[in-house]
């Protein structure tokens, strides 16, 4: 599929369109589909400031240089390769411009005082951020159901959930706010919402973008993972995010090139245990179909097995929940965010800020009178934190607590490392690895919200790859009989980024 | 099996400074049942003799120079607390 970025890209240089009309369509569409509750927050004044910032460098450029080619080569060199396009961030990015909340309630009216990594980058490329989207609080979640400022609906049917949990930028990419967001995922959180509503969502390797300025999870699996319509997108995107700033230490030397040509015959493994028990029969039927079409494009595609996925979802609980723990120390209602019993501004009364009329932030308001210090940590951490988050603090510090971190933590990071080492015997015979992206289509809302293992158990496709710091793609492949959509995932070695998305590119389906 | 009982997640609750209401309490001694029964399953795996994976990059040692880079100023950061006093954050009397 062609990209859309340069598409818009040539109509802009063209003049067809400007960074203004391009603002101006991108924050129409936001309002049309306010009711599925994708953007927290919106930006007209500052993106149409911007925009007209943006149009006014390119009328100059167009008066200095007469031609056409030239002209362009300014327009791509001076304004950016993202010249005037508008886009989303999940609100977990600190963002300068708006607040950054993680769909929180202890960080509801919190505002960045710098922009994360990533934000600098495609701003400095001429991208334009017109809002902030919705996720689970903290990355918690699966459904963005656990949002303090409400649930997020699904693109394509509004009584299931948008996945999560960067289901907000998901939804404003199925339902065309924006060409390309800004998601992270850290066990299933770009993939299961791309998957859901039909967009391309990316985890690229562990270390390729920088994750400086985004709210952190889990350190050792968190990831910055874009969404957009097609392939060719995301490789712009992540030429574009890949490499060191000298802030983000586990990042590797920029290693990522975009592959042209059609991708070489290619050894696959269809991994049998994402498609056995638990999984729906017409998701099973897409990811064989999806096999069937690498067969037919000459691929050989043989099916493997991953004997350490069933113990995949422990491991990736008892890892993610501890390092949660120790993550999320730093709120504590004293350097920022909420303090129990300080009256903060209630986000009713702030325009372009967006909650449900059943959402936390509108419904419950610090009534605590907290004293001492201790009082200050406790009510301020139990009044900020959803329940989910709750649960896993716990978690994390169970796992992590004397007498039973050696049985559980330190047994999961041993775990880990044979989950790693039987991915690593598949890459010595096989190229790429397939399988579904989650056991099943979109549920309804609601359905999962009270059983939060069962809430787990829809992650069991995508945390492997996670916990390996594998790269792996959402790439949509039809869907069912009801219409809702279903996504594959294509797993790859360590920095194998580029080659995935060539082979993901000759996939596509229109 | 491991047993959750609500003093155990009291305690829990004391060492991750959530002050957790007696709802609350009861409510995650069961959910933290269920999760721990479920990610006990690890103790059937034989890992005898392999190393714990911390992180997966295999880099070590990411040097920078020892540059003060001024992103953000005393002054914004300060702004952020919710309470603060001759430029400083403010918070109830410890000792």
């Amino acid at each position: 599929m062609n990209s859309e970025i340069l598409e818009i890209r040539s109509r802009i240089v063209s003049g067809e369109t400007t960074a203004r009309a391009e603002i101006e369509k991108a924050l129409a569409a936001a309002k049309e589909h306010e009711d599925l509750h994708a953007l927290l927050e919106i930006l007209p004044e500052y993106a149409l400031n911007r925009a007209d910032k943006i149009d006014a460098q390119i009328t100059e450029l167009r008066k200095k240089i007469t031609n056409p080619d030239q002209f362009k080569e300014a327009v791509v060199t001076e304004v950016g390769r993202l010249v005037g396009m508008p886009y989303v961030a999940k609100d977990n990015f600190m963002t300068k411009q708006s607040h950054t909340t993680a769909a929180s309630k202890i960080l509801e009216n919190f505002e960045s005082p710098l922009d994360a990594t990533a934000i600098e980058k495609l701003n400095n490329e001429g991208a334009i951020l017109i809002g902030k989207a919705n996720l689970d609080a903290f990355a918690n979640g699966g459904s963005t159901e656990n949002s303090a400022f409400g649930a997020t609906r699904n693109a394509v049917d509004s009584s299931r959930v948008a996945g999560g949990t960067s289901g907000g930028s998901a939804v404003a990419i199925a339902k065309n706010i924006v060409p390309f967001a800004l998601g992270s995922d850290t066990g299933a959180s770009v993939r299961q919402p791309a998957s859901f509503n039909g967009v391309v969502g990316y985890k690229p390797t562990y270390g390729m973008i920088s994750r400086y300025g985004v709210v952190e999870f889990s350190s050792s699996t968190d990831v910055v993972g874009p969404l957009t319509h097609t392939v060719a997108d995301m490789e712009i995107l992540c030429e574009i995010l890949a490499g060191r700033d000298g802030r983000d230490s586990t990042l590797h030397e920029n290693y990522f090139e975009v592959e042209g040509g059609k991708p070489d015959k290619l050894k696959v493994g269809l991994i049998r245990d994402l498609i056995g028990e638990g999984i729906d029969p017409e998701v099973r039927q897409n990811t064989l179909g999806f096999a069937e079409k690498l067969r037919t494009q000459g691929h050989t595609v043989t099916e493997v097995d991953l004997s350490m996925n069933k113990y995949a979802l422990a491991i990736y609980y008892i890892v993610t929940a501890a390092e949660l723990s120790s993550n999320l120390a730093c709120f504590d209602g004293i350097r920022y965010g909420r303090r129990a019993g300080v009256p903060d501004e209630p986000i009713a009364n702030q325009p372009n800020r967006f909650a449900t009329p059943d959402s936390q932030v509108l419904t419950e308001t610090s009534t605590s009178d907290a004293k001492t210090l201790d009082d200050i940590y406790g009510k301020s951490r139990n009044e900020g934190f959803m329940s989910e988050n709750k649960r896993r603090i716990m978690i994390g510090t169970f796992v992590l607590s004397s007498g039973y971190f050696d049985a559980y933590y330190l047994q999961a990071q041993k775990a880990r490392t044979l989950l790693i080492r039987e991915f690593d015997k598949l890459f010595a015979d096989y190229d790429f690895l397939i399988g579904p992206v989650a056991p099943t289509p979109a549920y309804k809302l609601g359905e999962n919200i009270n059983d939060s293992l069962k809430m787990y158990l829809s992650d069991i496709m995508t945390v492997p790859a996670s916990l390996a710091g594998l790269p792996a793609i959402s790439l949509p492949n039809g869907s069912n009989k009801e219409g809702l959509p279903i996504g594959v995932q294509i797993i790859g070695p360590m920095k194998s980024d580029a080659k995935l998305l060539n082979l993901a590119k000759s996939m596509e389906t229109e | 099996m491991m047993k959750i009982t609500n003093d155990d997640v009291a305690h829990l609750a004391t060492l991750s400074q959530i002050a957790l209401t007696d709802e609350e309490t009861a409510a995650l001694a069961i959910d933290l049942k269920s999760i721990i029964k479920y990610i006990e399953q690890l103790s059937e795996l034989d890992t005898t003799g392999v190393e714990p994976t911390y992180q997966v990059t295999g880099l070590s040692n990411i040097w920078r120079e020892d540059d003060i880079e001024k992103q953000v100023s005393r002054e914004e950061l300060l702004a952020l607390a919710p309470d603060q006093k001759n430029n400083q954050v403010k918070v109830p009397k410890v000792l």
